[in-house]
C-alpha cells in the first residue's frame, strides 16, 4: 500500500476519510477502472480532474454502491468496508449529490427528502420530523428552502440545495458532488464553496469532481488526476497549477487558449429586432432581444443555462415561433409576427445549426451516420432523386465529411451510438459546415468532448469566420465564449444585459451580468 | 314523477353493480402505471380471474375458492407480464396484448377441455355465486319517500364483491399518498433513478404493483364469473379491460376520478339494456349498436384532449435500465 | 433498440428462431396439459399444412391475409407507432370493397380490381386516419385510440349489415351476393389457362398483389425520403423536427398507408371467397398482424415468411382440431400468443446469454 502524493493533513493523527486501494472495475471486457488508489483525508476538499471518460464517476460509483469493484478494497476512516449498495454507502457517512439531480419533480421538497429515509410505515411522521431537521440544517448552512415547495418549479439552484440537504439529512461526514456548478452562475458558485467551506471546517469531507481547473485550484486542498481509467497523480493543489493539471488530464501540453487572429467584420448577416417569444406554457421567454451578426464575426452568446439561449436557437433556427419583433437575414425579414420560417427554409437560405443536444435534437442515434448525414438535406435535390434516395451518394458524401473532419472510424454504416461523443459532434459539425452556409448556429459545440477534439472543432469555427461566414456561439463554458468569440452579448432571463467586446472580457464582469446584476453599480458599492 | 324517480334508482343500481369489475382494473391499471408499468394485459387477467373462478367455483361448490384462485390465476398473469416488462425490460404494451391473446385463446381451449360446452364453464349453482345480500332494515324502509328505495334499491342488494370494490376505493387512495410504500411507488413512476440512488430496488417496487394490479384483477373476474354472472362464457370481458384503461386516463391517474370515470362508463352501459327498443323524444330509437359504441366513442373523444390535458407519470412505459 | 454486439445472422436469424422455437415449446405444454400428445399434434400440423397439395393452397391463402395485415403493422412500428387498429381497418377496408363490388358490378373484372383495390385502400386508411390525426395533432396514444377504433367499428359494420346494406329478404347480417364479374380469380383457374393442373383451394389473385405490396413497402421504407423521414420521426422526432421533418405529416403517412394495406384483406376474404359483405369476416387477422410483424422483424421478407408460418398454423390447426377431440381452434390463438410474447416481448432473453458466447469468440481485438 503505501501513502500516494503529499499530503498536509489539517487532521492530526486520524485516519483518512475515504482511502481507495488498488480498485479494478471491469464492465465486460472494458477495464474502467485500473488499480486505482486515492486517499482522502478528513476534514479536507479532494478534487478529483479527469477528461469525460477518464473513469471518475465509475470511481465514485464503486464508493457510492452503485458498482461492485472488480478487485480492490476500500476504508473508510481507516475501517475497511464492503459497499454493496447505496444504503450501505449512506450508513457509512457518504453522500452524494449527482450532476443530474435525483429529484421526483411533483414530489414537495420534503417528500423528496425522505424519499428512502423514512421512519416507519405511514409518512406522517417522517414528514413532521423532517420538516424539523430541514429547518435546522438550513440555518446552519444558508441552505434555505420551502419543504412544502414543489420541486418541479424551483429554480435549478435550489434544486441542487435539495440534493445537498437529502444528504446532510442522511448524516453524511463524507459528501460527493459530481460537476455541480455546471448549472450555477459564478456568484451561486460561489455561495456553494462557502458551504463546503463551513462544512471543512467542521470537520467533515469533501470530494469535488469537477472538470473546471479553476475551480480545483480555488477551494480544493488535494487534487487527483485520472487519465483513460488510471489513477495518473496526485497533487497539493497549492504546489500545482492549471497548466500541469490539463497536461495531466491529457498526457500531453495542451493550448488552453485558442490561436486566432483579429476578426473583419463584413456585411451583416443576420438582424434581430425587438424579438420576444412565449413558450407553450404561457411564459416569456426572449423579451427585446435586438442584435446583428455581421460576416467574418463570431458572436458569442454567455448566460448560465435556462435564460433563453435554447430558445433563442430554437427561434433562430425557425423551430419556434416569434411573438413580436423581427429576424432578417441579408437584410430582408425571414420571420415575425404572421411571418414565419422552417429549418428547411433556414437550411435553404444558407444557415446551418448545430443542436446544443446532440443526441437530442442534433442526430437519430439509431441512424447511421450516413443517414444522419443528411438529415436535413435529405430533400436536397443534389443529394436524393425526385421518389428514391440515391444512397451511393449519400455513402460518398459521408466518406468524404469523415475524411476531412478526421471522424473515426471511417464507417457511414456505423450506427451514431457507435461513436464517441467528439466524432459524433464532428458529424454533425461537418453536415452543416460542408454545406457552406453564411451563418452557423452553434449551442454547446463541445459538450461531452474529449480535448482533442475540442481544439479541433474550436479551429473548425475559427475557419469559418476566417472564410468570411458569420458565427453564433451559444456556450454555458465562459472560457470558450471568451478564447473563439469577438464580440460577447450576456443573457439573462430573457434579455440582452450587456456586451462586451472579445478582448476586453474578464470573468467577473460577465458573471456578474450572467446573475443579471449591473457591473457598473457592484463596482460602486459593496464589496463582494 | 315516482316512476321516473324509480327509473333513475334502478339505472343507477345498475350502474353501480356494473361498474364493480371496470372499476377494480381500473385501480389495477392505476397501481400499475404510477409506478410506470403499461398494463395493456387488464383484459386477459379479467378474463383469465373469471375463468378459473367459474371452473373452481364450478368444482369445489365454494365461491371463496373461486375468488382465490381467480386471484392466484391472474397474479400469475402479472408476474409473466412484469418478468418481461420489468426483468427483461420488454416492449410493455407488447407484452400486455400477448397475455391478452393467450388468455383469450386458453381459457375456452381449457374449458372445452374440462367441460366439452363450446370453452363455457358450467353455470353455477346460488350456493356457488356471490349473490345480492340485502341490508339489514332494507325492507323495512323500501316505502319511505325518496330516502326508501334509495337505500333499498341502490345501497342494498349488492353482491359482497360490490362492496368490497367501493371499500378498496378509500384503501388504495390510502395506499397511495399516506403510505411510504405509496411514496416509493408514485416515485418510482416519475423518476426511478431518483429510487434507485436512494437505495430501494425499482425492480421489486414495480414487481409489488404489478401484484396490487394482479390481485384487483383476479377479483375483477371472480366478479363477472360468480357475482354479476353464473358462468364463465368465452371473451366475457368484452373490452372491459381496454375501457378501465380509458377510464384510468380520463382519471388522471388519480384513483377517485379515475372511480368516477368507471362509474359513468357503467351508466352507459346501463343505460343501453334500458334504452332498448324505446322510443326518444325527437331521436326516435337509437339502434342498440350505437349505445354500445358510447364508451368507446367518449374515450376517443377524451383523448383528443377536449377534456383537458392528459399527462401521465413521467416514466410510463419505459423500461429502467441502470444507465452507468 | 441500441446497437447489439452480435453478427447480424444472429439478430436476424437465430434470435427469433430461438423465440419462436419458445413458442411452440410452451404451446406443447399446454397440449401435454391437456392430455395430447404434443409431437402428434405437430405431426398433425405439418400434415394439414403441407401435406397434400389442396392444404399448401388453404395455407398459401391464409398467408395472403397475413402479409397484408402483418405489412400495416410493420409500416406502422417503422415510424414508432404501434397500430392495433388493424381488424377495424380490415373490416372498414372490406366495406369499400363491397360497396365497389356491389354498386359498380357491372364492369369488367379489369376495371373492378383497381377499382375494388383503392376502395378497400382507401375506406381502411379512412378508418386510420382519426386515430392517426389525434396522435399527430394531440398526442393522443395510438394504441388506445385504434383499440377503441376496433371496436367502434364493429359496431358500425353490424348496424350498416343489420340495417341498411342487408340483403333483403334475408335474416342474415349479410350483404347480397356480389356479381360473378367481381368474383377474384383463383389460382387454379389461372394455373388452367396455362394448361396446368392444380388443387382447387381458395388460393386466389390477391396472394399477387399482397407480394407486389411487399415489394413497394420495401422500397418506401428504405428509398424514399417519406419512408427516411418516417423512420426519423420514429425514432427521434425532436432531431427531425430541426431536420424539417414534419412528425404529424410522417405520422399521417404512416398510419394511412398501414390502414390502406389492413383494408386490403377483403380482396382476399370477400372477392376471393365470401363474394359478400359478412359480420366479423376479418376473424382476428388484424390482431395476427402484429405477431406477424414481430416475427418478422419488419421486413417484407420476414413478414411473408412469417404469414407462411401462420398460414400455416391456422390451415394445420384445423387438422389438429379434428383429430384431437380435446383441442379446438381456439389452441391456435394462445400459439399466437406465445408468439407475440416470445419473439416481442420476450425477444431479449436469449440476447445476454448469446452475447457471452459470441462475444468471447471475438474477443481479440475489438473490445
Amino acid at each position: 500500500m503505501g501513502r500516494n502524493g503529499n499530503s498536509n493533513t489539517a487532521a492530526g493523527g486520524q485516519p483518512p476519510a475515504v482511502e481507495l486501494i488498488n480498485l479494478n472495475k471491469f464492465f465486460g471486457h472494458v477495464h474502467a477502472n485500473k488499480d486505482v488508489c486515492m486517499t482522502v483525508e478528513r476534514g479536507t476538499i479532494h478534487g478529483i480532474v479527469g477528461e469525460n471518460g477518464a473513469g471518475k464517476s465509475t470511481m465514485m460509483g464503486m464508493l457510492y454502491g452503485f458498482y461492485q469493484a472488480s478487485s480492490g478494497r476500500i476504508r473508510i476512516n481507516g475501517r475497511e468496508v464492503k459497499i454493496k449498495s447505496p444504503t450501505h454507502a449512506i450508513k457509512q457517512g457518504i453522500g452524494m449529490v449527482h450532476q443530474h439531480f435525483m429529484l421526483v419533480e411533483p414530489f414537495s421538497v420534503l417528500e423528496n427528502v425522505i424519499l428512502g429515509a423514512e421512519q416507519g410505515g405511514l409518512i406522517k411522521t417522517s414528514m413532521d420530523h423532517a420538516r424539523k431537521e430541514l429547518d435546522r440544517l438550513g440555518r446552519e448552512y444558508g441552505l434555505e428552502v420551502d419543504p412544502d415547495a414543489r420541486v418541479g418549479d424551483l429554480p435549478v439552484g435550489l434544486q441542487q440545495r435539495v440534493e445537498i440537504l437529502k444528504a446532510l439529512y442522511r448524516g453524511a461526514e463524507t459528501l460527493i458532488l459530481d460537476e455541480p456548478t455546471g448549472v450555477l452562475t459564478p456568484q451561486e458558485a460561489d455561495q456553494l464553496f462557502r458551504m463546503l467551506d463551513t462544512l471543512r471546517s467542521q470537520g467533515r469531507t469533501v470530494i469535488l469532481i469537477t472538470h473546471k481547473l479553476r475551480e480545483i485550484m480555488e477551494i480544493t486542498d488535494t487534487v487527483s488526476i485520472m487519465r483513460h481509467g488510471t489513477m495518473v497523480a496526485h497533487r497539493t493543489t497549492s504546489e500545482t497549477s492549471k497548466e500541469e493539471l490539463a497536461e495531466l488530464m491529457v498526457g500531453r501540453k495542451v493550448l488552453l487558449e485558442v490561436d486566432k487572429t483579429e476578426a473583419t467584420p463584413g456585411e451583416p448577416v443576420l438582424a434581430l429586432d425587438g424579438v420576444g417569444f412565449v413558450d407553450d406554457t404561457g411564459v416569456s421567454r426572449l423579451e427585446d432581444i435586438s442584435f446583428t451578426i455581421r460576416a467574418g464575426e463570431i458572436l458569442g452568446i454567455a448566460g448560465v443555462s435556462g435564460n433563453g439561449q435554447s430558445e433563442l436557437l430554437e427561434v433562430l433556427f425557425g423551430v419556434s415561433k416569434v411573438r413580436e419583433g423581427t429576424i432578417s437575414y441579408h437584410g430582408k425579414p425571414i420571420a415575425g409576427p404572421g411571418k414565419h420560417t422552417n429549418s428547411l427554409g433556414m437550411h435553404g437560405l444558407g444557415v446551418g445549426h448545430v443542436a446544443e443536444d446532440r443526441h437530442r435534437t442534433g442526430m437519430v442515434m439509431d441512424f447511421t451516420a450516413a443517414e444522419n448525414i443528411i438529415l436535413g438535406y435529405h430533400n436536397n435535390p443534389e443529394i436524393n432523386g425526385p421518389i428514391l434516395m440515391d444512397l451511393k451518394k449519400v455513402d460518398d458524401l459521408c466518406r468524404d465529411y469523415m475524411e476531412k473532419f478526421d471522424v473515426r472510424p471511417q464507417d457511414p454504416s456505423l450506427l451514431a451510438t457507435g461513436f464517441s461523443g467528439g466524432n459524433q459532434q464532428k458529424i454533425v459539425l461537418a453536415r452543416e459546415i460542408e454545406r457552406d452556409p453564411d451563418l452557423l448556429l452553434v449551442g454547446q459545440p463541445t459538450r461531452g468532448v474529449d480535448i482533442g477534439a475540442i481544439e479541433f472543432i474550436h479551429k473548425q469555427i475559427i475557419e469559418l469566420r476566417d472564410r468570411g461566414k458569420g458565427v453564433l456561439l451559444v456556450s454555458v463554458e465562459l472560457d470558450e465564449i471568451m478564447s473563439l468569440a469577438d464580440r460577447i452579448l450576456v443573457i439573462f432571463d430573457g434579455r440582452i444585459v450587456g456586451e462586451v467586446a472579445g478582448g476586453e472580457a474578464d470573468e467577473r464582469t460577465l458573471g456578474l451580468m450572467m446573475a443579471g446584476i449591473d457591473p457598473t453599480r457592484e463596482a460602486q458599492g459593496e464589496v463582494a | 314523477m315516482n316512476d321516473i324517480l324509480m327509473h333513475l334508482v334502478l339505472v343507477a343500481d345498475a350502474t353501480v353493480r356494473m361498474s364493480t369489475p371496470l372499476i377494480l382494473a381500473a385501480l389495477a391499471g392505476l397501481c400499475s402505471e404510477r409506478a410506470a408499468v403499461i398494463d395493456i394485459g387488464l383484459e386477459g387477467k379479467m378474463l383469465g380471474g373469471a375463468f378459473v373462478a367459474g371452473t373452481v367455483s364450478y368444482m369445489t361448490g365454494s365461491v371463496w375458492l373461486g375468488l382465490m384462485a381467480a386471484i392466484v390465476a391472474s397474479v400469475l398473469l402479472a408476474l409473466l407480464h412484469g418478468f418481461a416488462c420489468i426483468t427483461h425490460r420488454g416492449n410493455q404494451v407488447v407484452s400486455g396484448m400477448a397475455i391478452n391473446i393467450v388468455v383469450a385463446g386458453l381459457a375456452p381451449t381449457l374449458g372445452h377441455a374440462l367441460f366439452h360446452i363450446n370453452g363455457d364453464t358450467p353455470s353455477l349453482p346460488a350456493s356457488a355465486r356471490f349473490m345480492s345480500i340485502t341490508l339489514p332494515g332494507a325492507d323495512f324502509f323500501r316505502d319511505v319517500p325518496l330516502l326508501g328505495p334509495l337505500y333499498s334499491e341502490l345501497i342494498s342488494g349488492h353482491n359482497l364483491l360490490t362492496y368490497l370494490t367501493f371499500a378498496l376505493i378509500p384503501f388504495v387512495a390510502w395506499m397511495l399518498y399516506k403510505t411510504r410504500f405509496g411514496l416509493r411507488l408514485r416515485a418510482v413512476g416519475e423518476n426511478p433513478e431518483a429510487v434507485d440512488t436512494a437505495g430501494i430496488s425499482v425492480e421489486w417496487l414495480r414487481y409489488r404493483a404489478v401484484m396490487i394490479a394482479g390481485v384487483l384483477c383476479g377479483i375483477a373476474g371472480a366478479s363477472l364469473s360468480t357475482a354479476l354472472g353464473a358462468s364463465f362464457i368465452r371473451d366475457m370481458t368484452a373490452g372491459k379491460g381496454y375501457l378501465a384503461l380509458a377510464a384510468m386516463i380520463f382519471g388522471k391517474w388519480k384513483p377517485k376520478l379515475t372511480v368516477i370515470a368507471c362509474l359513468l362508463f357503467a351508466f352507459t352501459d346501463a343505460l343501453q339494456a334500458r334504452l332498448q327498443g324505446v322510443e326518444l323524444p325527437i331521436v326516435g330509437e337509437i339502434p342498440v349498436q350505437f349505445i354500445i359504441m358510447l364508451p368507446y366513442v367518449m374515450t376517443v373523444i377524451l383523448l383528443a384532449g377536449f377534456v383537458g390535458k392528459v399527462v401521465a407519470p413521467k416514466a410510463d412505459g419505459i423500461p429502467y435500465v441502470k444507465e452507468r | 433498440m441500441a446497437q447489439s454486439k452480435l453478427p447480424g445472422w444472429v439478430n436476424a436469424g437465430l434470435i427469433p428462431a430461438l423465440n419462436l422455437l419458445t413458442a411452440f415449446f410452451v404451446s406443447g405444454l399446454v397440449i401435454l396439459a391437456m392430455g395430447e400428445n404434443p409431437i402428434d399434434a405437430f405431426g398433425y400440423l405439418i400434415y394439414g399444412a403441407f401435406g397434400y397439395e389442396q392444404a399448401i393452397g388453404y395455407t398459401l391463402f391464409y398467408a395472403t391475409n397475413f402479409v397484408f395485415t402483418g405489412l400495416a403493422v410493420a409500416v406502422a412500428f417503422h415510424c414508432y407507432l404501434f397500430n392495433i387498429g388493424g381488424e377495424g381497418q380490415a373490416y372498414i377496408g372490406g366495406l369499400g370493397i363491397g360497396l365497389v363490388c356491389l354498386y359498380l358490378g357491372d364492369l369488367p373484372f379489369w376495371a373492378i380490381l383497381p377499382l375494388t383495390v383503392i376502395g378497400g385502400a382507401l375506406f381502411g386508411a379512412a378508418w386510420a386516419a382519426i386515430p392517426a390525426y389525434l396522435q399527430a395533432k394531440r398526442g393522443s396514444h395510438i394504441v388506445i385510440t385504434t383499440i377503441m377504433f376496433n371496436f367502434i367499428g364493429s359496431s358500425v359494420m353490424t348496424f350498416l349489415l343489420v340495417e341498411w346494406l342487408k340483403k333483403p329478404g334475408s335474416q342474415l347480417p349479410e350483404t347480397s351476393h356480389f356479381p360473378d364479374q367481381t368474383w377474384m380469380p383463383k389460382m387454379w383457374e389461372l394455373a388452367e389457362k396455362f394448361g396446368i393442373k392444380m388443387a382447387h383451394s381458395p388460393l386466389n389473385l390477391s396472394l399477387i398483389i399482397a407480394l407486389l405490396c411487399c415489394v413497394g413497402v420495401w422500397f418506401f421504407i428504405w428509398r424514399t425520403r417519406w419512408g427516411y423521414e418516417m423512420r426519423a420521426v420514429g425514432r427521434n422526432p425532436d432531431a427531425a423536427v430541426y431536420g424539417g421533418i414534419s412528425p404529424a405529416k410522417s405520422i399521417m403517412i404512416a398510419m394511412l398507408i398501414s390502414g390502406g394495406l389492413a383494408g386490403l384483406v377483403g380482396l382476399n376474404e370477400l372477392m376471393g371467397v365470401q363474394h359478400r359483405v359478412i359480420i366479423n369476416f376479418t376473424n382476428g387477422y388484424g390482431f395476427v398482424g402484429i405477431a406477424i410483424a414481430l416475427m418478422g422483424r419488419n421486413h417484407p421478407v420476414g413478414i411473408f415468411f412469417a404469414a407462411l408460418l401462420m398460414g400455416a398454423l391456422f390451415q394445420g390447426g384445423s387438422e389438429v382440431a379434428f383429430e384431437m377431440p380435446n383441442i379446438t381452434r381456439d389452441m391456435i390463438w394462445t400459439i399466437q400468443g406465445f408468439v407475440i410474447l416470445f419473439t416481442g416481448a420476450l425477444e431479449h432473453m436469449y440476447r445476454s446469454r448469446l452475447e457471452k458466447i459470441f462475444i468471447r469468440k471475438d474477443a481479440e481485438g475489438t473490445v
